[in-house]
């Protein structure tokens, strides 16, 4: 079984470069690209339903003993997101055949590759059981998000990708020196071994750790203070790509960011924590308020509902942790659903600027549903996931007693609505606009709306199978809690 | 570890942060070649004293530095590498679209900043005026 979890990241890099050699014959870059992405989502089913009934899988790469080698470990929320992450890949994968024949579109043979190094990437961050792995794979998404971000080239791609590369190399150089630090106070990099030996270091030297790694992991996942490169370069790159962005890269920072610190028992940052919490999720929706462009509103959406789930986080109960693996669960299908159906509007109307579309509603009814229920759910009404996400979290907040924070995120909830209503009277009430641009083709238009069915019907699905799910959650949050299944796993099999 | 380590890496680190700071790309990517000597030189450092080489003949040598801050520095300095190229090519582009190399602002968020500002003037005017016209007519 532990060759599946070599398997999910060595397939998507291996095909990547098969791939990158095959870019020119679209037909049989087409269909390794989606036949590896259904693979890896295949490989990562399969994962979750034996991680689920015979508990956690670990590969000691190469065979070397943790101490000595890399370890890479599958445990319930490792499988729970990946096999989430990897379904959303290949949906926007579909989605990206559609639109290419638009002028939106991205070019097939730069994406096609760069997208599975960016599921590999991804693959690894989720699975690795060792820091130094993790810097790694951090490094293959963010490469890979570079080149997508930047392969058009136009000015203000170029623009933004300079305040994106800029931002996040120096966090990344940040992690190094983290690293250097831990490796110093510990003389280990081994996640497990890490999670024996920072517990015993002294409360400052623990709490300086925690508060690099909080910056490091917090600048990937954009909380506030160090959100703003996200909404000024997300709505820059096509569709598709923004999609993945909104949908992946910060959620794994988040991912990493409850790994860690769960991990690492660095409970006392729980009240800072909440604190940074309650301004990422004001901050970013009071953004998303004075904008007036579909993807930016959106971007600024991203940001706000990161806060979500470090509020989860930093309640450090069972309760709240697993509110925020709910969370993350719920958050990466729906954010990218909703890129692609402002990918829709634009496509449709050539521009996502509120002020010049209006009427879809009676122009493109389907637009409108495509966006209408993930934006009900984003917002967090019944009965749609968001609210069952949404409730878990006020619910572990009101256990705790943390009532600020639950206030806070009752209003940010409000907001939220109130941004979605806007977006949906400038866009899709009010006078039918004639569209800027020419048509695109059935077909395409057929093959982008036929893929956002396809992710709205799994964020619903995400609410239909809440029950299991929130089990799941919850298990997954004892585990991580606990910290003594994680640590028994890996260090004797 | 040696004072002589932790000078190199805080002279690196600012001088690197101090270039990082700035509009032109190319200082930047200097910057981001210092910081990452520093990182380097950190990860080099955590690994304890100097000793001889890692290289296992045999058996260990007894004062042996530990290898791994080395392959963890040997990783590090291949991805630098490569992402120093990207910004290179990055500022090549910029340089090619706009003549310069310069970080620029967000567009956007100025503009919606200035359309706030000049909406405020606007409105003040007309207040202004209609004031004017009150006091005006008043005397009439």
């Amino acid at each position: 079984v532990s060759t599946v979890v070599g398997l999910c990241v060595a397939l998507p890099l291996f095909f990547a470069a098969v791939v990158l050699g095959v870019r020119r014959v679209a037909l049989v870059r087409d269909l390794l690209t989606v036949g590896t992405m259904a693979a890896l989502t295949g490989l990562a089913a399969a994962l979750l339903v034996e991680v689920e009934r015979n508990g956690t899988v670990v590969l000691e790469v190469g065979g070397w003993s943790p101490e000595l080698g890399i370890v890479l470990v599958a445990d319930l929320f490792a499988a729970l997101i990946l096999l989430v992450a990897s379904a959303t890949i290949l949906v926007v994968e579909l989605f990206a055949i559609g639109q290419r024949h638009t002028p939106a579109g991205a070019d097939p043979a730069v994406v096609s590759p760069i997208l599975l190094v960016l599921a590999g990437g991804v693959s690894l961050a989720i699975l690795t059981g060792d820091l130094f792995t993790l810097f790694v794979a951090f490094e293959l998404i963010l490469v890979s998000s570079y080149v997508l971000l930047t392969h058009q080239g136009r000015a203000d791609q170029v623009r933004s990708g300079m305040t994106y590369v800029v931002i996040n190399l120096f966090a990344s150089t940040l992690f190094l020196f983290g690293v250097a630090i831990i490796y110093t106070a510990t003389g280990t990099v081994n996640m497990a071994l890490l999670a024996e030996r920072v517990p015993e270091l002294p409360a400052a030297t623990q709490v300086g750790i925690g508060l690099w790694f909080l910056v490091v992991f917090g600048t990937k996942a954009a909380v506030f203070p160090v959100f703003s490169w996200l909404p000024d370069s997300y709505p820059t790159a096509p569709t598709t790509i923004t999609a993945v962005f909104a949908g992946l890269l910060t959620k794994i920072g988040v991912y990493v960011m409850i790994r860690f610190f769960t991990l690492m028992e660095l409970d006392q940052l729980g009240p800072l924590l909440l604190v940074i919490a309650g301004f990422t999720m004001i901050v970013g929706v009071a953004g998303a308020l004075a904008q007036d462009d579909v993807k930016r509103i959106l971007s600024f959406h991203v940001v706000s509902q990161i806060g979500y789930m470090i509020m989860g986080l930093g309640l450090f109960t069972v309760a709240g942790v697993a509110g925020a693996v709910l969370f993350l669960v719920h958050q990466i299908p729906v954010k990218t659903v909703m890129f692609l159906a402002g990918g829709l509007i634009e496509d449709d109307q050539g521009t996502s600027a509120l002020k010049k579309v209006g009427g879809l509603a009676t122009s493109k009814p389907v637009i409108a549903v495509l966006f209408a229920l993930p934006a009900l759910s984003l917002a967090g009404l019944p009965p749609f996931s968001g609210f069952v996400a949404k409730l878990a979290l006020v619910d572990a907040g009101v256990a705790s007693g943390a009532y600020v924070i639950v206030a806070v995120s009752l209003i940010g909830s409000i907001l939220t609505l109130l941004s979605m209503t806007k977006i949906w009277l400038g866009a899709f009430w009010g006078e039918v606009t004639p569209s800027s641009v020419p048509a695109s083709s059935r077909r395409s238009i057929a093959i982008m709306q036929t893929a956002a069915g396809v992710a709205v019907a799994g964020t619903i699905a995400v609410a239909v199978v809440a029950g299991p799910l929130w089990e799941m959650s919850e298990r997954s949050a004892t585990e991580l809690l606990e910290r003594t299944p994680y640590i028994a796993e890996v260090l004797e099999p | 570890v040696s004072v002589a380590m932790i000078v190199a890496v805080a002279g690196l680190v600012a001088t690197g942060t101090f270039l990082v700071t700035s509009r032109s790309l190319s200082r930047i990517v200097l910057g981001f070649g210092l910081l990452g000597h520093a990182a380097v030189v950190a990860l080099l450092a955590s690994g304890g004293r100097a000793g001889s080489p890692p290289i296992v003949d045999g058996e260990p040598a007894p004062d042996m530095v530990d290898p791994l801050p080395q392959a963890l520095s040997l990783t590090a300095i291949v991805i630098s590498f490569g992402l120093t190229l990207f910004l290179l090519a990055l500022s090549r582009r910029q340089q090619v679209l706009t003549g310069d190399d310069l970080v620029e602002d967000d567009v956007e968020d100025r503009r919606i900043a200035t359309t706030r500002e000049q909406q405020q003037r606007a409105y003040d005017e007309t207040q202004e005026l209609e004031a004017l016209r009150e006091s005006s007519e008043d005397p009439a």
